[in-house]
């Protein structure tokens, strides 16, 4: 079957298009891994795997709306899990998946270094907005811990090379 | 527009979705309503923003509907503020008047509540009257009520309060009546000081104060001692309050005697309401005296010269009688203990032929027989200047120092406003002697039959018979009285004819008043 789901126009770029089964199961899969395998393994909550889906599926489709969509889904669904009002995580990811599939636009994020950069950078914005809205909006008390959330930025940025990689084999070209 | 939408389609775009999220965000987040008070209940986040977003339009909205309001209202909309500023202006005065007027009700109640309680006490007929004007004089201390004949006023009425005796019934016509006070200088009443139990006579002056005369220096007066009606004047009813001693000083005109200035128990400056006392035939008002004994027992145990034997009585019929013994006691009771002496009132004494003398007393019959001597005042004015003299005292009894006093009493009381006493001039007419200086408590219907066989009766008195023997004695009957006895209300102690001759006249008496 050569039906291909589109969630994206056409752009002068390449654009990626994912089935519907990847396009679910990997951001599904993506939120599992975080919700679970975290409670097994402690070491796991380093990285921030729905926010590295996220940037994955908005750079290769390369368009906004998409993106912000792709990531306001996968971020309420990471909120969902959570004992925090829902929509920290998706106003983030939402903000994220827009800046990210901005960016696909004019950088080329195959490369792995522009990857790592990417992640880097992104994880860093996701953080601080995320910081925003707990401390703006929902007036939590929340350590801004920088030393800590710069690791993990590094970590993610390292993880996202080796996962983009991964997941470039279930893109399709349009 | 749809260039524009096509545009900047991501970006609005993003912030759809954002504000999608921020308000689902907010319907979650619970937050206290207000930060300064964390304590306060919370509230969704998203009504927190609703109200802190419509909160100020809300109030802007408010304001302005009050400015617009309140500037109609206030500078507009005042057709008819100034009439209803006129209405509310006449309410405020009629209320003001209204007060006024419930306040002055208020206080009239609680003086005529006064009255009633004092006229419920008050064993006589008394007659309330309300003071409708005065003399508007310096000089003439007399006012005016609103009670005259047809209310049943005579002359001579007295006028009390519940406080005390405010002065006498001048002038009566149709539905009004004139008042002599007792602080006018040709008042007078009789007192009695409630403690010393010495009677004087009540003067006003010329400069409206009180002053009770005839009480001889060696008297012991403290300020302070209360002073009541004695009764004598067949004015005031006995017992009646009159002041209180506020100064003792001796008499600059005659050392002997003390000048004694009373303060009045009424404030004669302000009377409002008075009662008039139409009829005095109970004895009023028990408050003055707390204890049952007669001020005229009293006096009447004081006197050495009385004798209680009545051995004397035979031999001293025809004798000339010394007038001491009946003048000072006048208003001091003896108990009729001499047969023949006849009805004696309460507040008589003995006849005077019962009495023993006082030592190196003179005989009646060894003295110049009264019609014979010089008026008592033309004595006086022979010793002192006429500018010395007392003013307004019945010249008769000045002489008669405890003595006479009652008698002075009522000249005083009965004087006419001209102060013209009549005591002094004696007159062989067989009248009695100056009805006050004897007796003064002689009522018009006594007075007249003059017989010592139809003595008047009187109260509480055991009617003897008089015997002939003590019929008027011609000292008695050399003077005039001295004013005509009021018929008015004087219903006290009644003397009996048989009394009112012996009783010889002051100016006989031994016990004369030094001459300066």
């Amino acid at each position: 079957m050569n039906a291909m789901v589109s969630l994206t126009s056409r752009e002068e770029v390449d654009v990626h298009h994912f089935s519907w089964p990847v396009s679910l199961g990997i951001p599904a899969l993506a939120i599992f891994i975080q919700i679970y395998l975290t409670q097994k393994i402690h070491f796991l909550q380093i990285f921030d795997m729905p926010l590295l889906v996220t940037i994955f599926f908005a750079v290769a489709r390369r368009r906004p709306i998409p993106g912000m969509i792709t990531g306001a889904l996968i971020g309420t669904g990471q909120d969902v899990f959570t004992h925090l009002p829902i929509g920290l995580y998706g106003i983030a990811n939402t903000i994220i998946g827009y800046l990210a599939s901005s960016l696909g636009v004019k950088l080329d994020v195959d490369n792995p270094g522009s990857r790592f950069l990417m992640t880097f950078g992104f994880f860093l914005v996701h953080h601080l907005t995320y910081m925003i809205i707990v401390l703006g909006l929902v007036g939590a008390s929340q350590p801004w811990e920088w030393g800590h959330t710069l690791v993990r930025a590094l970590a993610n940025a390292f993880l996202s090379v080796v996962l983009f990689a991964g997941l470039d084999k279930f893109k399709q070209r349009m | 527009m749809e260039n524009f939408f096509s545009r900047y389609k991501n970006p609005l775009v993003l912030m759809a979705v954002l504000f999608i999220q921020v308000i689902a965000l907010a319907t979650q987040v619970k937050r206290a309503a207000n930060p300064k008070a964390p304590s306060a209940a919370e509230a969704p986040l998203i009504r927190v923003w609703a109200v802190t977003v419509t909160a100020p339009v809300e109030r802007a909205f408010v304001s302005t509907g009050h400015f617009f309001r309140n500037t109609w209202h206030n500078y507009i909309d005042l057709h008819n503020v100034r009439k209803q500023n006129l209405e509310l202006q006449d309410e405020l005065a009629r209320l003001k008047l209204e007060q006024t007027r419930l306040k002055e009700d208020a206080w009239q109640a609680q003086r005529l509540q006064k009255l009633l309680d004092f006229k419920q006490h008050y064993v006589g007929d008394v007659l309330p009257a309300q003071v409708i004007g005065t003399s508007g004089s310096e000089h003439s201390r007399l006012i005016y009520i609103d009670r005259g004949s047809h209310a049943g006023l005579r002359p001579d009425m007295a006028v009390i309060t519940p406080d005390g005796i405010v002065g006498k019934v001048k002038d009566v016509t149709a539905f009004s009546s004139s008042v002599l006070m007792i602080n006018d200088r040709e008042s007078g009443a009789g007192v009695i000081l409630e403690k010393s139990r010495r009677q004087g006579v009540l003067r006003g002056t010329a400069a409206g104060e009180l002053n009770l005369s005839d009480i001889m220096s060696d008297e012991n007066i403290e300020a302070g001692e209360r002073v009541v009606t004695s009764g004598g004047d067949r004015i005031y009813p006995k017992g009646l309050a009159v002041g209180t001693v506020s100064n003792v000083a001796p008499d600059r005109e005659d050392r002997s005697f003390l000048d004694i200035k009373i303060k009045p128990a009424v404030d004669l400056n302000r009377l409002e309401e008075v009662l008039v006392v139409t009829s005095a035939e109970q004895v009023p008002f028990p408050v003055t005296e707390p204890a049952p004994q007669r001020a005229a027992d009293i006096l009447a145990e004081r006197l050495p010269s009385v004798p209680k034997s009545d051995a004397k009585t035979g031999a001293n019929a025809g004798k000339p009688v010394p007038a001491a013994n009946t003048a000072p006691t006048a208003g001091a009771p003896k108990k009729p203990e001499a047969a023949g002496s006849g009805p004696v009132a309460p507040g008589q004494k003995k006849p005077a032929a019962e009495q023993k003398p006082v030592a190196e007393q003179k005989p009646v019959a060894e003295q110049k027989p009264v019609a014979e001597q010089k008026p008592v005042a033309e004595q006086k004015q022979e010793t002192r200047p006429p500018g010395e003299q007392k003013k307004g005292v019945a010249p008769a009894s000045a002489p008669a120092v405890k003595a006479g006093t009652a008698g002075q009493v009522a000249g005083a009381a009965n004087q006419g406003p001209t102060g013209n006493s009549a005591v002094a001039k004696p007159k062989p007419a067989a009248t009695p002697p100056a009805a006050g200086n004897v007796q003064p408590a002689v009522s018009p219907a006594a007075q007249k039959p003059r017989s010592a066989a139809a003595p008047p009766v009187v109260e509480g008195a055991q009617p003897t018979p008089t015997p002939v023997s003590q019929k008027p004695k011609p000292a008695a009957q050399t003077k005039k009285p001295a004013a005509q006895p009021s018929p008015g209300p004087a219903t006290v102690p009644q003397p009996t004819e048989a009394a009112k001759p012996e009783s010889a006249p002051p100016a006989a008496t031994p016990t004369v008043r030094p001459p300066q």
